[in-house]
């Protein structure tokens, strides 16, 4: 299926991408180009279908017209290997969705050893060297519960870089964290992002997507209003909507 | 933890109006006894090793009752959260029909439409009344643990689908390793009282001949032929009843509160 892609084309390219919920429509003919190692940040009001627009890119939720490619493979297939696509895809959520009842290091374990049926001695060796690429080794052996936010967080990202993804979404990961523990997975996704890997980050932290995008766009209304690169968008948008959600939000 | 030891101080109270009960009654049927018939202490005594064996056959039709029903319980569970419209259809039909008949009814149609052997392979394997009764009582274990599955499934936030979704776990995969086992700890406290229940239901086996501590209560009383034993036994026999049971439901109370907190 991924015949005919080449790595100079985008890893992921969304065109023309639309999606209703009943009579709401949430994504209204978005197009955008991920190429292999890029940060792009989606900003924007929220309803503005960001969080459904990285769904779609993994299948979680279907889209009604359009098309998206991931390494040439085409979402919208009816043939489509959900779980191929899953596998080349990962995902963080703002809620975590760690499963409480395993241990951090098992919640990275699970994926790999049930998904990939990979022999186990070699993935808890991973398993292990991800808590330390997230800056939580020593804390293998606890539950969920027992983590903070911010902590939590960086286990689902470790446990979602376990299935060695091609690409990672970020679904406001930081929105429900305290304050204080929004710089450490904010950093952890940056080390990432330096690193090369392709990332598709919906955020509201603004100085964050300054920092570390190649790419922003601004979507509003299930529309992209606007994108270009950090130091141009910020500096000089010209888009009326764009200028207030910034003055709004800056 | 201090409200439970609270409560186990205070649980006693409960055991306590019950032994005074039996004493009380006890003391009046003595009192009625005519004279030089054995005390009726005395006769409850020697007839008590026969209650136990009755009792235990209560027992261990209650277990075997929520085995099976457990078993089939779970698999109409997920019969229920099925996405094939039809397997959802039947499973509710059959959850709802088992759920809402009385259990005496179910334990009649066993008892009448089961045959009395089997024959499995080349060997003929008997069904005795107990064993048909354990069936008719599995019935409705089924239908209640399978409405406890599908509750318990669908109290797990969608999110938890969703992660499992995405690090593409399919859905089997998902109901075993995600999801079940985190509904096992929420459906332990309601089977545990479901498991009570079925407990004090072993009696209505009686009804259809069964040997258990009722049937035999009630074979005691008549080859005694003494009226003023009728309220003892029969408050004795609860006794037993009540002390295997009341563990059970405060347990279950613990376990719902020691839940709810974590």
């Amino acid at each position: 299926m991924t015949l005919g892609w080449t790595e100079g084309q985008p890893l992921i390219r969304m065109r023309d991408v639309h999606k209703k919920f009943r009579a709401a429509t949430v994504i209204n003919g978005i197009s955008i180009d991920v190429m292999k190692g890029e940060v792009i940040c989606i900003i924007g009001p929220s309803g503005a279908g960001k969080s459904t627009l990285l769904r779609c890119i993994n299948a979680l939720v279907p889209i009604d017209s359009g098309s998206i490619l991931v390494e040439g493979q085409e979402v919208n297939d009816p043939k489509l290997d959900k779980l191929a696509l899953r596998r080349k895809v990962g995902m963080v959520f703002q809620q975590y969705n760690l499963f409480p009842h395993r241990t951090a290091l098992a919640n990275i374990m699970m994926a790999p050893l049930h998904v990939l049926k990979r022999n186990r001695a070699e993935v808890d060796a991973e398993a292990r060297a991800l808590m330390r690429k997230v800056r939580l080794d020593g804390k293998e052996d606890c539950y969920p519960g027992e983590l903070s936010g911010g902590q939590q967080q960086r286990v689902a990202i470790a446990r979602s870089l376990a299935m060695q993804p091609a690409a990672m979404l970020f679904d406001e990961v930081t929105a429900a964290l305290d304050p204080e523990t929004v710089k450490e997975v904010l950093v952890t996704i940056r080390e990432l992002a330096e690193e090369g890997m392709t990332c598709v980050i919906v955020t509201h932290e603004m100085g964050f997507a300054r920092e570390v995008a190649d790419q922003i766009y601004f979507t509003d209304r299930g529309i992209v209003v606007e994108h270009g690169p950090p130091a141009e968008f910020f500096t000089n948008c010209r888009d009326e909507r764009t200028r207030r959600f910034l003055s709004q939000i800056l | 933890m201090q409200s439970t030891a609270l409560d186990l101080s205070r649980s006693p109270s409960h055991g306590a109006l019950l032994l005074v009960a039996l004493t009380l009654s006890i003391c009046v049927s003595e009192a009625q006894a005519g004279p030089g018939a054995p005390s009726v202490l005395a006769t409850i005594l020697k007839w008590t090793p026969l209650l136990a064996q009755g009792f235990a056959l209560n027992i261990a039709m209650s277990f075997l009752a929520m085995a099976i029903g457990t078993v089939l319980g779970l698999a109409l569970g997920l019969g229920l959260i099925a996405l094939t419209r039809p397997v959802r259809a039947v499973s509710w039909l059959v959850t709802q029909f088992f759920r809402n008949a009385p259990w005496l009814v179910l334990l009649f149609y066993c008892i009448l439409l089961m045959p009395f052997e089997v024959r499995i392979g080349g060997t003929i394997v008997p069904l005795p009344g107990w064993a048909k009764s354990t069936a008719g009582l599995a019935l409705p274990v089924m239908a209640n643990v399978a409405e406890l599955v599908r509750g318990a499934i669908q109290s797990i936030p969608s999110g938890q689908w969703e992660a499992a979704e995405a690090l593409a776990f399919t859905r089997l995969q998902t109901l075993r390793v995600v999801i079940l086992p985190q509904c096992v700890k929420r459906m332990t406290p309601p089977w545990m009282n479901l498991y009570a229940i079925v407990v004090v239901a072993t009696p209505l086996t009686s009804i259809v001949g069964v040997s258990e501590a009722m049937t035999l209560t009630g074979d005691v009383l008549s080859s005694e032929g003494r009226t003023e034993l009728l309220v003892p036994m029969y408050l004795y026999l609860l006794t037993w009843f009540f002390i295997y049971c009341y563990p059970i439901a405060r347990a279950t109370v613990a376990l719902e509160r020691r839940f709810q907190v974590s």
